[in-house]
Parts: structure tokens; C-alpha cells; sequence
């Protein structure tokens, strides 16, 4: 990892949140080597493909990994340039406000990107928690109760604003939505 | 009828991005904005159409010359703003164009804001990797999650607190006496009845030639050459001290820290567990939002281990499927029978019965005990060795016993009452805490009657001299032994149960291994424990003001010796204990604990006749004269005011006055859960509003039209599955809208 000055200039150094954002820097590299130079400098413009973000440590447990680096792309497919995966890690840090996260998260949960959480989505959702261990008839119980709960406008799908409403109420909703900063370098506990 | 009254609900509402607005980021910031700058006219431009990520031109704030100061320092940081990297780039330099119209005052008050703030976080940076312990909990919480999490948090909590009680007794307490050599000060101590039988201390180091093991029971039970050292009440026999520039009155700091230890232990728990509280007096009942909270907040994003990953799925499952049932079983209740009823109310009572009972056996077996310890203490008979220590640390043993079995009583009987499963765990819980706050509370009964209790004739120290010429140590001795036996059995209990266990379970398949199983970390009952030894460490401190130093030493080793028992015996629990309730449930319990212990610290202080042989009270009757005494000596404006704080006055008043504050503060927090469901139903009115209103605005279009409309449907723009909705698509041309459409180059 070289000096701060010749990766990046201090114009975008100031811009950015993170703390450890050479050592992200360093990580993004570490995922393609041939793809990502190391000078910064001249904001170069080369996106990381799904496959290779998705078995980051971070992101390799978590069932919504694909979801998760979908949201955060801009085209959309899941290739992430730097700015994007800085936001990425910036919006699942411990410093980012609620209001932030719970955009994120409503993304995240939008399987079909239709703006709405609907059954389907739901169903989606709670197969990739349990990994398709609950009967069909328990998930559609527990998708009938979560849209019971949420739902205020009657239209029996969520949108955003009943997320929102929602999620500000579920208590481990912050703690959980945060990334433990692995270093590179070590192997995972 | 006017028509407009009446919507046809097969009409179908055709797609429209009005409906689709999630209410943005921008414009909450702007509409909190507005209240507190008071310009309104921001947010009616902003909000409309500042969707997630349109922040160019089409969303661009028209702001006045003279709110431009105001506006830059007191928005949001860039980096908090929801946009991608590129747009919070330009809106930076937006900003940093804007700046440069400001003033230089202004500029410079934003520097130093900026600088300020900078340095705070660093700061915060600095503290918080000062943390005891941050790492290892770090590793803790990476592997086991946030339940056991919180274990460990509570147990870092307490060995800093027992910390900050034993410097406050070491300060006012211990210091002053061990400086006296080294200060030319005199030692003043009265004593009265000076060769009375009262004031008769027999010294209790052992003379003559010692066995080697006669010392190890004197450091494991705090007599022999442990008795009048620095760690009991009896060393302080000092009344008060003569220092070259005034006098120091011991007896009186005595008194004050023991009052000042348990006000901060009760100031620093309640703050910590305000947050807690807080959300639990929100919620309406725990099955509030409880599947949306499993679907949409149950995955932690910190897991890393593919083992911990299964865990928790695994976790997840189980609680999903318990809340299933829990539905069922309310459905079931629903339907229960008046014969049902009865047949399971009888039956919950009998078993309440029995488990009264068995607590009445417990605790009467806990005072046979301690009056047969003492007996044998006071006849100074020796068999050997162990039995010698056997009978030192038979009320321990007995309690012990008595707590290890009562909770495996009590969690087959529950099975039996046919309670929800949520209320099962609680119910268990409290009869737990129950059971061994109480047993404490047993021993210190049994302890005070032998005291107090002289026979046939009043007491003629007030105390039972014959049986102790310093009870305050005796009762110190036992608090001391308390400690000592609950962190041995807690280490034994981990090398020589969990270790086996795990060696069993992992080479030995067999039986008894599969119906064993692997270790799971009971958070429950290891909290108890260590409740339990804080309160033992509360209630000693008076009589034994080394104790906190040792609570803070034993915690500190058990830290690591659980800590060593989790990462390699145990396996997460199956049935997740919810890590945000779970703070409030130990300090809570860490509550009732702290309020049991100011008990017997109180009757000691204010009832029984402190010892005439030893300690600071010497000249006192009761401990609590010191403090009368003192005020005597005050001028006479303070003492009236000090005894009309005393008065009965001044007590029911006080009382009336909490009581109207306690009611006041109960109306308001239903007051809130009711504007909470309110709102609630006006955020449904408003979705409803929404639709009917948009419906009949496109109806009244409709009807306006002369000639129809070549509009069709165009599909909405499926190609950029981002977040960049296309908004231009759908309009049916005529219809006039308050704000422009947003300009279609903000979509990628």
C-alpha cells in the first residue's frame, strides 16, 4: 500500500467518511489486481464484476451478497466502481445515520426493483434467510403476518414509507446493518 | 351524490410516480430544516420530486442571499447525504462555490466548526480504543453474536464499577489511616467502658507453632491472621484524626462512604439503563412488528464464519417457527372452555404451591446451616483439615446447592403450567432471581437473629457478646467467604465440567454424549451469577472494605476464564436471547440485587449496636450517631435545616410530590403510545388520501378531455433496473401538476 498522496489527491481524501480508506483501497485492488491500478489520481474508470465482490469475507455468509452489491451499483447488474464501493462500505459502517441505511436496506429487499416490497419479494427474502428450510405454508404465513404488521396503506404491499416506519422500530436494525472491519490480511475468525 | 364522492373501487389506478414517491432523504432533512430555520419555501421545492438520487439542477434549492450563512453550517455533512460518490462530489462543490460568497466570518466560524468537529471524533476515536477489553469483546461478538455480546459488555461494567467503589473506600477509609506514620498526626479514640466486657477483643492470630494448612484456612475463610488486618471493619478501631492542620473524622467518612458507594453504584445503573427503558416503555408488547423485525433486521451483517452463518440461520428459524406456534397457542386460548380453565388454573396453583414449598425447604436448610457453622466457629472445635473447612463454608455450600438445583426444578414444572413460550423464560427467570437474592437475604436473617438474640435477658452490649466481640467482622468474614467459594466454584465448574464435556462430546460419541450435547452459553443463568456476586460485593463492602478490590480482581479473572470457556467449549444457544432487551433485563436484575443489599447495610447501620471492641464506632451507640453527632456540631442554621430534612414533614411531602411526579410521567408515556397509534392511523389516512385523490383528479381529467387521449400506456422503462425511476412515462399529457416534471437526464 503506498503513500496517501500518490493514490489519491487530497481533495478526494477529504470527501470521504471512512477511516480506513487506503486499507479499502488496498482490498478493492486485492479483488482483481489486473483490473484496478493503483494510481488513483486521474479517477480512472474500471467497475469490479459481481463474482469477485460477492466473495469478500464481509459478504461471503451474508444471503443477501448479491442484493447487497446490486443496490449499490449504478448500472444495476452488480459492478462496482471505487466511489461505489466506498459507499458501499460507507453506508454499512457503524458511522452511517439510520435514515441512510434504511434507503439501502429497502433496496436491498427489493428483489423485482418495483419501488414496492411485495409478497413476492417477501417470499424471496425470508427463503434466503432460512435457505428454503420453512414449509410453504409457514412462508406464506409469516409473509401474510409481515404485511399485516407493516403494511399502513392498505394496498397489501410495503412501500417505502411503511418500511421506513417499520424499520426505525426494530431495535436491532443499527446495530445489525454493520460490517466488521476484517483485515485483508488476516484469515476470518 | 355528488360523484366525486364515490370511487368505483374496480377502478384501476393507473401507474403513476406520484404514488410511488418514497418521502426522500432530501426532504426530510428539508422539512426538519424548515422548522428550525423557519423557510418554508425550501421545502416545498425540494421535496416534491428529490428523489433518491436526483440532486442536479432539477432539485437544486433556491436559497436567499441572506439564509446561505445559516443554511451551510447547519447542514448535513456531505458524506451523511444519500447519494452516490459522484453526486456527493458535486454537491460539494456546490457548497464550497456557495461558501466563497460568504463573509469572512462566516467562512472562518464554518473552518472551525469543521475543525472542531474533526477533533471530537478523533477524541472519540482515542477513548473508545481505550476500552478495556474492546478487542476481545470485538472477537466475542464477531463469532457469538450480540447476545453474548452484551454478557460480556455487563461483566466489563462491573469490574469498573467495583473499581471506582473500592478507590472511593480506599480514599476516605484506608488512606488517611496508612499516611498517619508519615504525617505527625494523632490517633484520638475514646474508650469508654474501658475494661468492660463489651470492649474485650481476644486476639485471633495463632500463637505457637502453626500448621502449614491452618494458614491456608485462614486466607480461605478471613480469620487467624486475616482477622485484624486492613480487610475487616475490626481493624479501623480510629475515631477520629489529628492532622497538623485539622482533624479528619473517620467514623463520619466512614459512614458517608458506605452512603456514597451505594448512591453512585444507583446513579451509574440507572443511567445506563435509561436507553434501554426507554424503548421498552414504546413498545406495546413484545410481539410488536415481531416477524417484520425477524424478516428485515434479523440477518447480522458482522457474520463472517460460515459456522456462525448456519448458527444463526438456524436461530432465526427457530424463532420464526416459535412465534408460529405462539400464534397457535393464542388461537388455542381462544377457544379454551370454562372447565378448561378452571382444570388449568387449579392445576398452576398447586404448582405454585409446591414451588413456594420448596423454597421454604431451601431457605430453612440455609439457616439450620448457618447456625451450625457459627456453633462450630464459636466452639473453635477442629477435627481436621477439610472438615474444618466444611464447616466455615457450609452456609456457601448450601446456597450453592440450593441454587444449582432450584432452576432445574423449576424448568421442569413450568412445562406443566401451559404458558406461552415467551412467558415461560420470564417466568423461570424472576423465579430465579428470586431464589437467589432471597438466599442472601436468608443467611443475613440468620446471621442478625444470632446477633441480637442474647436468650432469655436483654442483650447487655446490645449485641451477643459471648458469641461475637465483633460481629461487624464476623458478618464481613462471611461475605468474604461468600466471594471466595462462588469464583472457586465458578472456575471449577468450567475445568471440570465444561472441559470434560467438550472432550466427551467430541471423541467419545456415543449415548451420552448426543443426549448431553455440546455446552450452549446459558446467558441467563451466568448473569444471575455474577448478579449474585456483586451483590454479595455491596453488601460486604461495609463490613469488609477490601471486598470491592477483590469483587474487581475475581471478575477480571472470570472475564477470561469465560471468555476461554465460550471460544472453546460452547456453541450459541438455539433459542436467541434478544440482545436489545437483554441490557435492560441484567440492570434491571443488577437493580433488584443493589436494593436487596441496601437492606442489610441499613438495619446494621441504623438498628444493631455497633461493636464496643473494634472498629470506628466505638464511641457510638448505633453507627448512624456518628452522623447525629456530627451535626451537632454544625452551626445552628445548618442543623435546623438538616433536621427539618429529616422531619416527617418534609418525608410525606417529598413522598406526595414523587408519587404526583410518577403518575404525571405514567399519563405521559400513554399519552405517547396514544399519539403513536394515532399517527400511525393518519399515516393510513394519508396513503388512502393519496389514491382516492390522484383517482379522482384522473377522473376529472378524463371527463375534461374532448377528444381522447393517444396516450396508451407506455410501459414504464424497464432497461435501468436502478433506482432511477422514470417519471416522465407515464403522465397522460393534460394533466397540469403543481411542479414540473423533472427533467429525464437526471436518469443514468
Amino acid at each position: 500500500m503506498g503513500n496517501k498522496q500518490t493514490i489519491f489527491t487530497d481533495e478526494q481524501l477529504d470527501a470521504y467518511q471512512v477511516n480506513s480508506f487506503c486499507r479499502l483501497h488496498g482490498r478493492y485492488h486485492e479483488l482483481a489486481p489486473h483490473l484496478v491500478p493503483m494510481d488513483y489520481t486521474n479517477e480512472p474508470d474500471c467497475k469490479i464484476p459481481l463474482a469477485l465482490i460477492v466473495n469478500m469475507p464481509e459478504l461471503k455468509e451474508n444471503p443477501f451478497r448479491d442484493r447487497i452489491v446490486e443496490s449499490f451499483s449504478e448500472d444495476g447488474m452488480g459492478n462496482l466502481s471505487f466511489n461505489e464501493f466506498v459507499d458501499m462500505f460507507s453506508v454499512l459502517s457503524e458511522m452511517a445515520p439510520r435514515e441512510l441505511k434504511a434507503i439501502y436496506a429497502f433496496k436491498i429487499y427489493d428483489f423485482n426493483v418495483d419501488n414496492y416490497l411485495c409478497k413476492e419479494d417477501l417470499e424471496k427474502t425470508l427463503n434466503k434467510l432460512t435457505k428454503e428450510e420453512l414449509t410453504p405454508e409457514e412462508v406464506e404465513l409469516v409473509c401474510e403476518k409481515t404485511i399485516v404488521e407493516a403494511d399502513l396503506d392498505g394496498d397489501s404491499k410495503l412501500s417505502y414509507a411503511d418500511f421506513e416506519n417499520m424499520i426505525t422500530r426494530a431495535p436491532d436494525f443499527l446495530r445489525y446493518l454493520v460490517f466488521v472491519e476484517t483485515d485483508a490480511s488476516k484469515p476470518c475468525l | 351524490m355528488d360523484s366525486v364522492f364515490n370511487i368505483d373501487i374496480r377502478e384501476h389506478i393507473p401507474n403513476n410516480p406520484l404514488l410511488y414517491q418514497p418521502p426522500s432523504y432530501d426532504s426530510l432533512l428539508y422539512r426538519r430544516k424548515s422548522s428550525t430555520i423557519g423557510s418554508k419555501r425550501r421545502s416545498s421545492s425540494r421535496g416534491r420530486f428529490g428523489s433518491l438520487n436526483s440532486v442536479k439542477s432539477g432539485g437544486s434549492t433556491i436559497k436567499r442571499q441572506d439564509d446561505i450563512e445559516k443554511s451551510l453550517l447547519e447542514e448535513r455533512p456531505v458524506r451523511e447525504l444519500a447519494k452516490s460518490m459522484k453526486e456527493k462530489r458535486a454537491v460539494r462543490d456546490q457548497r464550497s462555490l456557495k461558501a466563497q460568497d460568504l463573509s469572512d466570518w462566516g467562512q472562518w466560524r464554518q473552518n472551525t466548526r469543521r475543525c472542531l468537529k474533526r477533533l471530537k471524533d478523533n477524541a472519540e476515536d482515542r477513548l473508545s480504543s481505550l476500552k478495556l477489553w474492546r478487542s476481545d469483546i470485538r472477537q466475542i461478538e464477531a463469532r457469538f453474536g450480540t447476545g453474548i455480546l452484551s454478557y460480556f459488555s455487563f461483566l466489563r461494567f462491573l469490574v469498573v464499577l467495583n473499581l471506582v467503589i473500592f478507590l472511593l473506600m480506599f480514599c476516605f477509609i484506608m488512606l488517611p489511616i496508612i499516611i498517619i506514620p508519615y504525617t505527625s498526626a494523632n490517633i484520638t479514640q475514646n474508650d469508654q467502658d474501658h475494661g468492660s466486657v463489651c470492649s474485650v477483643y481476644p486476639s485471633s492470630t495463632r500463637l505457637g507453632l502453626v500448621i502449614f494448612h491452618e494458614h491456608i484456612t485462614d486466607l480461605l475463610s478471613g480469620g487467624g491472621f486475616l482477622e485484624q488486618t486492613y480487610l475487616f471493619y475490626g481493624f479501623y478501631k480510629v475515631d477520629k484524626i489529628q492532622y497538623p492542620n485539622g482533624t479528619y473524622n473517620l467514623a463520619l467518612a466512614y459512614l458517608l462512604a458506605t452512603i456514597a458507594y451505594l448512591l453512585v453504584s444507583l446513579i451509574w445503573i440507572v443511567k445506563r439503563s435509561a436507553t434501554g427503558f426507554k424503548q421498552n416503555l414504546v413498545k406495546d408488547e413484545d410481539s410488536f412488528q415481531c416477524f417484520c423485525n425477524k424478516i428485515f433486521a434479523g440477518w447480522d451483517f458482522c457474520i463472517t464464519n460460515e459456522k456462525v452463518a448456519d448458527l444463526k440461520r438456524s436461530s432465526l428459524l427457530y424463532e420464526l417457527r416459535t412465534d408460529l406456534e405462539e400464534e397457535r397457542i393464542k388461537q388455542e386460548k381462544a377457544k379454551r372452555t370454562r372447565k378448561d380453565k378452571c382444570q388449568i388454573y387449579s392445576l398452576r396453583l398447586v404448582l405454585n404451591v409446591f414451588v413456594m414449598v420448596v423454597l421454604a425447604a431451601c431457605f430453612y436448610s440455609i439457616y439450620l446451616a448457618t447456625t451450625f457453622s457459627q456453633e462450630q466457629q464459636r466452639k473453635q472445635v477442629k477435627v481436621n483439615f477439610i472438615m474444618d473447612l466444611i464447616h466455615e463454608y457450609l452456609p456457601s455450600i448450601v446456597i450453592t446447592l440450593a441454587n444449582f438445583l432450584t432452576p432445574l426444578l423449576f424448568s421442569v414444572i413450568i412445562n406443566f403450567e401451559d404458558y406461552s413460550p415467551a412467558f415461560e423464560i420470564r417466568f423461570t427467570l424472576i423465579r430465579c432471581v428470586f431464589m437467589r437474592l432471597t438466599s442472601i437475604g436468608v443467611l443475613l436473617f440468620s446471621l442478625w437473629s444470632q446477633i441480637t438474640n442474647c436468650g432469655e435477658e436483654p442483650c447487655l452490649c446490645g449485641y451477643n457478646t459471648a458469641l461475637y466481640s465483633c460481629w461487624e467482622t464476623r458478618v464481613g468474614q462471611e461475605m468474604y467467604k461468600l466471594t471466595v467459594f462462588d469464583f472457586i466454584i465458578i472456575v471449577a465448574v468450567t475445568i471440570l465440567v465444561e472441559f470434560p464435556r467438550k472432550l466427551i462430546v467430541t471423541y467419545w460419541k456415543s449415548g451420552l454424549s448426543d443426549w448431553w450435547g455440546e455446552q450452549e452459553f446459558a446467558i441467563p443463568q451466568n448473569v444471575l451469577e455474577i448478579v449474585y456476586g456483586q451483590t454479595i460485593c455491596w453488601i460486604g463492602a461495609f463490613y469488609c472494605p477490601v471486598l470491592p478490590a477483590i469483587c474487581t480482581i475475581k471478575y477480571f479473572l472470570i472475564f477470561y476464564v469465560k471468555k476461554l470457556s465460550l471460544i472453546q467449549n460452547c456453541r450459541p444457544s438455539t433459542r436467541p436471547f434478544r440482545a436489545s432487551s437483554s441490557n435492560f433485563f441484567f440492570l434491571g436484575v443488577l437493580l433488584i440485587g443493589l436494593s436487596l443489599a441496601c437492606v442489610p447495610v441499613t438495619v446494621s447501620v441504623a438498628q444493631i449496636n455497633s461493636s464496643r471492641a473494634c472498629g470506628p464506632f466505638v464511641n457510638y451507640n448505633t453507627s448512624w450517631e456518628a452522623l447525629t453527632a456530627s451535626v451537632m456540631e454544625l452551626p445552628h442554621g445548618a442543623q435546623t435545616f438538616l433536621y427539618a430534612l429529616s422531619s416527617e414533614a418534609f418525608a410525606v411531602s417529598f413522598f406526595v410530590v414523587s408519587c404526583l411526579a410518577m403518575f404525571y410521567v405514567i399519563a405521559l408515556a400513554g399519552a405517547h403510545k396514544r399519539v403513536i397509534s394515532q399517527l400511525k392511523d393518519q399515516l393510513v389516512m394519508g396513503g388512502r388520501d393519496k389514491h382516492f385523490l390522484i383517482l379522482k383528479l384522473l377522473q376529472a381529467q378524463r371527463l375534461s378531455q374532448a377528444q381522447p387521449r393517444a396516450s396508451g400506456s407506455k410501459s414504464r422503462s424497464r432497461g435501468s433496473p436502478s433506482y432511477h425511476t422514470s417519471f416522465n412515462s407515464d403522465f397522460p399529457e393534460g394533466l397540469l401538476l403543481v411542479h414540473p416534471v423533472p427533467n429525464s437526464s437526471t436518469q443514468v
